[in-house]
């Protein structure tokens, strides 16, 4: 039995996808009869492909987004997920709101009416970083796929730290620090002492068992070289 | 109005109803009226160690459900007329509680004493937040070893966030009490020290209970330690501790095992 050498790995990423974004505009029947004349034109342009729905300049309720929602099925219109409603009106027999940010949204087709002048882009939020200024107790997740995460004080046994930046504790790490955790490789960990459970940047992992004895309560830093994770002392 | 405290830990066999009782006696003899309150509802205990499980009619889930008045239930200790019991139920489980009728009882003890000590149940389940539910103070029992300090910091950021006060935007007091301190076996790095434990927790110390088994024997004949043996090692401890809690400041001694010429020959210890 060699349980030790056979290390089962196991990684969770996350990943990009393009998805088209309709976003209608009242009154919604004439928007789909536009629509309609568009796809008559090019038929089964959106069979198969992922879209999203933005809300933003209408204001619907649930009966009227399930609707929607129904009226693009019946023209073979999937839709995964919705953006810029209101949360209150969606339940599960709807698709999920995303909360994703564009980070470069091309706009492929032009639905929109040619006379109008198009939508200004919406700026670009800001990645807000966390900061917390007690210790994170054992059993306690904080989980921030925005940006970076500071703790002031130390992440017990047990706890874990997700962000989708860098992590930086001004304590001892003694749970699991996961950074970079939407495919950021990028990201970093830093720590006052080390002690940690598990390490991860990017899906790419260390257990305590694989650190370095050495590195034990000291300050260090964990970072990605070519998806191989460095740890090295701060001092 | 009285304050409330919780006396919790996460992991089970740490103390808790040891502590329970030995405070609850030890405020009591200050003059102050204290009532100890039993939520390990099915695995009652608080009885035994004070020495009155002969004496139980009704139960905390009595007065819950309003089978019983809360002054039918509340059983007054035969050597100490300022500490009272309100005892769990035996043959119930942690369901029949309410967080409305804890509240419930929790208001009206509070109005006629001047202690509310909760032994909460082990485990971080309905139970042990319902028992921490409405504190105003939590003493979290810990023993110098992993597991159970790990315990202890699950339960610190439980009551950080599943209390009422914390709820609306207070914070709980918290206090640490270190329990069966070995500093034989802390010196020789068979237990955590007293510093790791601090620095893991960062939690201010009530007090450090060493290991005795003048614990175990005030258990076995239902006296608090406080009570029937005030001059051993953890009686003092825990008179201390008590002091403390009332807003005194007593200098923390570290308890050094007592060990006599001939134990110091042949290396034997206590336990």
């Amino acid at each position: 039995m060699s349980i030790a050498s056979q290390q089962r790995t196991m990684r969770f990423l996350g990943r990009s996808y393009m998805a088209f974004v309709f976003t209608p505009e009242g009154p919604i029947i004439e928007w789909l009869a536009q629509l309609d004349s568009w796809l008559a034109r090019s038929p089964g342009f959106f069979a198969g492909r992922p879209v999203v729905l933005d809300l933003a300049n209408v204001k619907l309720h649930r009966p009227g987004i399930s609707h929607l929602v129904g009226c693009l099925l019946e023209r073979d219109i999937r839709v995964i997920g919705l953006e810029g409603a209101d949360p209150a009106q969606l339940g599960p027999d709807l698709p999920p709101l995303l909360s994703g940010r564009p980070v470069n949204s091309t706009e492929i087709v032009a639905l929109t009416r040619p006379e109008q002048p198009p939508a200004p882009a919406p700026a670009p939020k800001q990645a807000a970083s966390l900061l917390i200024d007690r210790p994170v107790r054992s059993g306690q997740s904080i989980i921030h796929p925005d940006g970076d995460v500071s703790v002031l004080g130390s992440v017990g046994s047990g706890a874990e730290i997700v962000a989708g930046g860098s992590i930086h504790i001004y304590g001892t790490l003694r749970g699991r620090a996961m950074a970079g955790h939407m495919g950021n490789s990028q990201a970093r960990i830093f720590c006052q002492k080390i002690e940690a459970e598990l390490l991860a940047i990017n899906g790419y992992y260390r257990t305590a068992e694989e650190l370095d004895a050495s590195y034990r309560s000291r300050p260090m830093q964990a970072w990605l070289n070519d998806n191989v994770m460095m740890i090295t002392a701060l001092n | 109005m009285g304050k409330v405290l919780v006396v919790t830990s996460g992991k089970g066999g740490v103390g808790k109803t040891t502590t329970t009782a030995a405070l609850g006696a030890a405020l009591a003899q200050t003059g102050e009226t204290v009532v100890v309150v039993d939520f390990d509802v099915g695995l009652r205990n608080l009885d035994l160690v004070m020495g009155a499980e002969r004496r139980v009619v009704f139960d905390l889930i009595n007065v819950i459900q309003g089978v019983a008045k809360l002054s039918q239930a509340l059983i007054r200790d035969k050597r100490l007329e300022t500490l009272w019991l309100l005892p769990a139920s035996q043959t119930r489980d942690k369901d029949a509680l309410t967080e409305e009728g804890v509240g419930r009882v929790i208001t009206e003890l509070r109005e006629k004493f001047d202690w509310v000590i909760c032994d909460s149940p082990a485990g971080i389940e309905r139970g042990a937040i319902l028992a921490m539910r409405y504190a105003d103070a939590a003493i979290i029992v810990t023993n110098p070893e992993v597991s159970s300090v790990r315990d202890s910091d699950r339960i610190i950021g439980m009551l950080d966030s599943k209390t009422k006060l914390a709820e609306n935007g207070g914070r709980i007091d918290k206090h640490l009490l270190i329990t069966r301190y070995d500093s034989a076996r802390a010196h020789r790095g068979e237990m955590l020290s007293i510093d790791d434990v601090l620095e893991i927790l960062s939690t201010p110390l009530l007090g450090i209970i060493p290991e005795s088994e003048d614990v175990l024997r005030a258990s076995n004949v239902g006296a608090p330690v406080t009570l029937g043996n005030r001059l051993s090692g953890p009686g003092r401890a825990y008179m201390e501790a008590a002091r403390r809690l009332q807003g005194e400041s007593v200098s923390m001694t570290i308890p050094m095992q007592k060990r006599g010429l001939f134990d110091k020959l042949f290396g034997r210890r206590a336990a």
